[in-house]
């Protein structure tokens, strides 16, 4: 039942996508039902990074929910592989060093503290975070805590990342650069990334694939393929061409 | 960060002194009885001539207060984590939790001396009935603060329930706790007065208690004094403990460069 933590690029197996269909969310509130998603489908294949980029309170949240198995539909279908999520904010714990917030998801499997420690120490130096090992967050910039908040979730060593918004708390150019970042990781430690964003540059440069949802109750309304080699440079037209067809989609002039 | 302690002594000396003043003049110009309220220097008289009387019954009493709070601490810690866990027990023992706090420690304290004794028991049930409300209340506010979505996330690192307690919400909460023991350190001493009342041998209370009927009414305003500079160096230790303990709760973002 316990995995052992992962210290080798992870082998994504066949059945390591998703394939949410036609799924359906309704929230009761005091203030009636509040329809978050309705007939929203999408599907990843193993190891690929499908971008969801859609306005606010479209849902956005709800689905990577979903998909982690953290909520159940009303109606349709969500199969898909294990998955962890990465929370809109970081949520590092303030009274843990970035080590030990690092570690969190090997503790919450029962790894005791030493040896949690020593399987997340490597990779924080990896992640260009050495000699913050012992920092709290509060010591952090933007930039480092998400680092940490990524690297916990990914060394619950599962083959599917749910991230929420994971750059739009940061100024821009530290969001460029993590977002080379986290393609380069990626490329070492492949996994299916479901990443959801409102920033629509960042849902072309990331995706091999964006699925644009509606305002409120989100569906997809359009599927993009983005068949462009990386490392992509945001101003190379044919990002640019994109950036605008999903623009587009979004029911926004360019 | 640093007004809790190196800010307030000289003004909290200066606004003291103001009101020794006062009190010393309308006592002087016979604006009460002295054997119903003692002039300030009558006070400060008994405080020194009594001083290994009240030196010898401070430490019974500070005994009691210090492991009243130690008891209500981790009953109220107790406490709370079962109420948080279970919404059966909220509903049914937290309406009891806030009516134990409306009984009477005078009406109180006299059974408990006939169950648990003439000893420092009935004493430490007193000050822990008493103040371990505060306690069991902010605690729970502390584990009701804990964000939903880093529940969300030990729950996606397959985390079972009481493993989530430990790493997240047990330590979250524990300024609260915090907290809810220094509101605590006043009413404790307050229970442990009339604990002593109720059936004791020594103690500030106790004194309190014989020197009224004795006319001594200095001795026991000099019994109160002290109570209550205890008090504030207990709530003073407090607050420097926690600082010490859990400085994460004290710093505010420093951020590094990006
Ligand atoms: N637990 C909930 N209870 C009630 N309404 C909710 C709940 N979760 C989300 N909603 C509502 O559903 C809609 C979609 O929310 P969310 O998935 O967070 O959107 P997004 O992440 O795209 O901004 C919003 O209108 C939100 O207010
Ligand atoms: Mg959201």
């Amino acid at each position: 039942m316990i995995e052992a933590p992962v210290k080798e690029p992870r082998e994504l197996q066949g059945d390591d996508g998703v394939s949410v269909e036609l799924v359906s969310r309704t929230f009761r509130t005091r203030r009636g039902p509040v329809h978050a998603l309705a007939s929203m489908s999408l599907r990843a294949r193993p190891g690929e990074i499908v971008t969801v980029v859609g306005p606010s309170g479209c849902g956005k949240t709800t689905l990577l929910e979903l998909v982690c198995g953290l909520q159940l539909p009303d109606s349709g279908t969500v199969r898909c592989a294990p998955a962890v999520l990465m929370p809109q904010r970081d949520l590092l714990l303030p009274w843990c060093t970035a080590l030990d917030n690092a570690g969190l998801a090997l503790r919450a499997r029962g790894v005791g503290r030493a040896q949690a420690r020593a399987t997340a120490a490597p990779w924080l130096e990896r992640f260009g975070l050495a000699g913050f090992e012992h920092a709290r967050p509060a010591e952090l910039s933007g930039g480092m805590r998400q680092r940490v908040s990524f690297l916990r979730s990914l060394l619950a060593g599962k083959p599917l990342l749910a991230l929420d918004e994971p750059f739009a708390a940061l100024d821009a150019i530290t969001r460029l650069q993590m977002q080379d970042w986290l393609i380069e990781v990626l490329a070492s430690e492949p996994r299916t990334v479901l990443l959801v964003t409102h920033d629509v540059e960042e849902a072309v440069v990331l995706g091999d694939r964006v699925v644009v949802m509606s305002g409120r109750p989100g569906h997809a309304v359009a599927e993009i393929e983005v068949s462009l080699a990386r490392p992509r440079r945001r101003g190379d037209p044919a990002v640019v061409a994109l950036r605008e067809q999903v623009l587009a989609a979004l029911g926004v002039s360019a | 960060m640093r007004r809790g302690l190196s800010g307030w002594p000289w003004r909290a000396a200066a606004l003291l002194v103001a009101l020794v003043a006062l009190w010393e003049l309308y006592v002087d110009l016979g604006g009460a009885d002295p054997l119903i309220l003692p002039a300030p220097h009558e006070v400060a008289r008994s405080l020194w001539v009594d001083r290994s009387l009240l030196g010898s019954n401070f430490l019974v009493t500070a005994e009691e207060v210090l492991l009243g709070i130690l008891l209500a601490s981790v009953t109220g810690l107790a406490f709370s984590a079962a109420i948080h866990f279970s919404p059966t027990l909220r509903r049914a023992v937290y309406p009891l939790l806030v009516a134990s706090q409306t009984l009477p420690i005078p009406i109180v304290a006299p059974v408990l001396v006939l169950w648990l004794g003439f000893g420092i028991l009935p004493k430490l049930v007193v000050i822990a009935l008493v103040s371990f409300f505060s306690i069991v209340v902010t605690t729970l506010a502390g584990f009701a603060a804990v964000d939903p979505d880093l529940i969300k996330l030990m729950r996606t690192f397959d985390a079972p329930r009481q493993r989530t307690f430990r790493h997240i919400e047990l330590p979250a909460a524990l300024p609260s706790l915090f907290t809810g023991a220094k509101i605590a350190v006043t009413v404790a001493v307050i229970g442990a007065v009339f604990a002593e009342q109720a059936g004791a041998s020594s103690g500030l209370g106790y004194l309190f208690e014989q020197s009224i009927p004795q006319l001594l009414t200095a001795r026991a305003y000099a019994a109160v004094v002290i109570l209550s500079a205890f008090a504030i160096s207990l709530f003073a230790l407090l607050s420097l403990a926690e600082r010490w303990a859990l400085p994460w709760a004290y710093q505010r973002e420093q951020a590094a460069a990006p």
